[in-house]
């Protein structure tokens, strides 16, 4: 059995994506995503390495707070529909936050021969500050 | 400062298999509700031939066959220890599944310094083919080294 076709957002400029949130982020959030996604880097998972290396404690990965943008574009539209997205770093995840993942549809554009819409999207902790920047390229059907 | 004779430098292919029991353990460790990503039958309903892996999981493929020529650490020989991510972005052409085999192969594109080379730049393209020839996706890698 096939589920029904979900049904599909409409998209104008201006439209806001539902907020996806995640977290707080614990240590145990830490390690179980360094071993799910092959990330060893001891600065996500050894306090002692973290702070000989200057930092004030293990801070999240920047590709965990890129997985919570995945999600809310996944939740939004099927996967297969994401073209093209990127993203900067701006700050780190400290320990313990919690994430907050937006969207807002920026243009309806044609790429690569396709309609799409282009998405600003951004996480922000829970401190207010936002640690990625970036966009999305979406097809529209 | 890292040498810039490492542009242009494209790594050997690499072989990777895709596990359905690491997409699973991605989904729980990041917390993901929808079960298309760990419940092969909420998958297949969806009209998926297996579980597709989500839209970052080519970056832990590619952590899972790390490249050694062309090596940010052995061959760049950057210390772990100074490492932040600077930039990443995703190309999506062909859906990646559990079961897959993809091919990896990493060209770094560009090393350049900033504020006087207390931060060098690393900027490293990956592309994924499946075991069908498929180009899957690829995407970009801009690591950041702190040298202060």
């Amino acid at each position: 059995m096939t589920d029904p076709p979900r049904k599909l957002p409409t998209m104008k400029v201006g439209d806001k994506l539902p907020d996806h949130v995640q977290g707080p982020i614990s240590r145990a959030t830490l390690a179980l995503f360094a071993g799910a996604s092959n990330d060893y880097v001891p600065l996500h998972i050894d306090s002692d390495f973290a702070k000989s290396a200057g930092m004030a404690d293990v801070f999240a990965p920047g590709m965990l707070s890129m997985a919570y943008l995945g999600q809310m574009l996944t939740t939004w539209v099927p996967q297969e529909r994401l073209r093209s997205w990127s993203v900067r770093f701006t700050a780190i995840t400290p320990l313990y936050a919690t994430v907050t993942c937006r969207g807002t549809v920026m243009a309806i554009l044609e790429f690569e021969g396709e309609p799409c819409a282009r998405l600003e999207i951004g996480a922000y902790t829970d401190q207010g500050v936002q640690t990625l920047a970036g966009e999305a390229i979406v097809a529209l059907k | 400062m890292i040498d810039k004779s490492h542009i242009g430098v494209v790594s050997e292919e690499r072989l990777i298999d895709v596990e359905k029991g690491q997409l699973k353990f991605f989904a729980r460790a990041s917390g993901t509700c929808d079960p298309i990503y760990f419940d092969e039958a909420a998958a297949e309903r969806a009209g998926y031939p297996a579980l597709p892996a989500p839209p970052t999981f080519l970056f832990s493929l590619a952590l899972g066959a790390p490249a050694k020529r062309g090596s940010i650490f052995t061959d760049m020989g950057v210390d772990v220890s100074r490492i932040l991510h600077g930039e990443q972005s995703f190309r999506h052409h062909k859906p990646i599944y559990a079961g897959d085999r993809i091919t990896l192969v990493t060209e770094t594109l560009d090393i350049f310094a900033k504020k006087g080379g207390a931060l060098e730049f690393i900027v490293q393209v990956t592309r994924a083919t499946n075991q069908h020839g498929e180009v899957c996706a690829s995407m970009l890698c801009t690591t950041v080294v702190r040298n202060g």
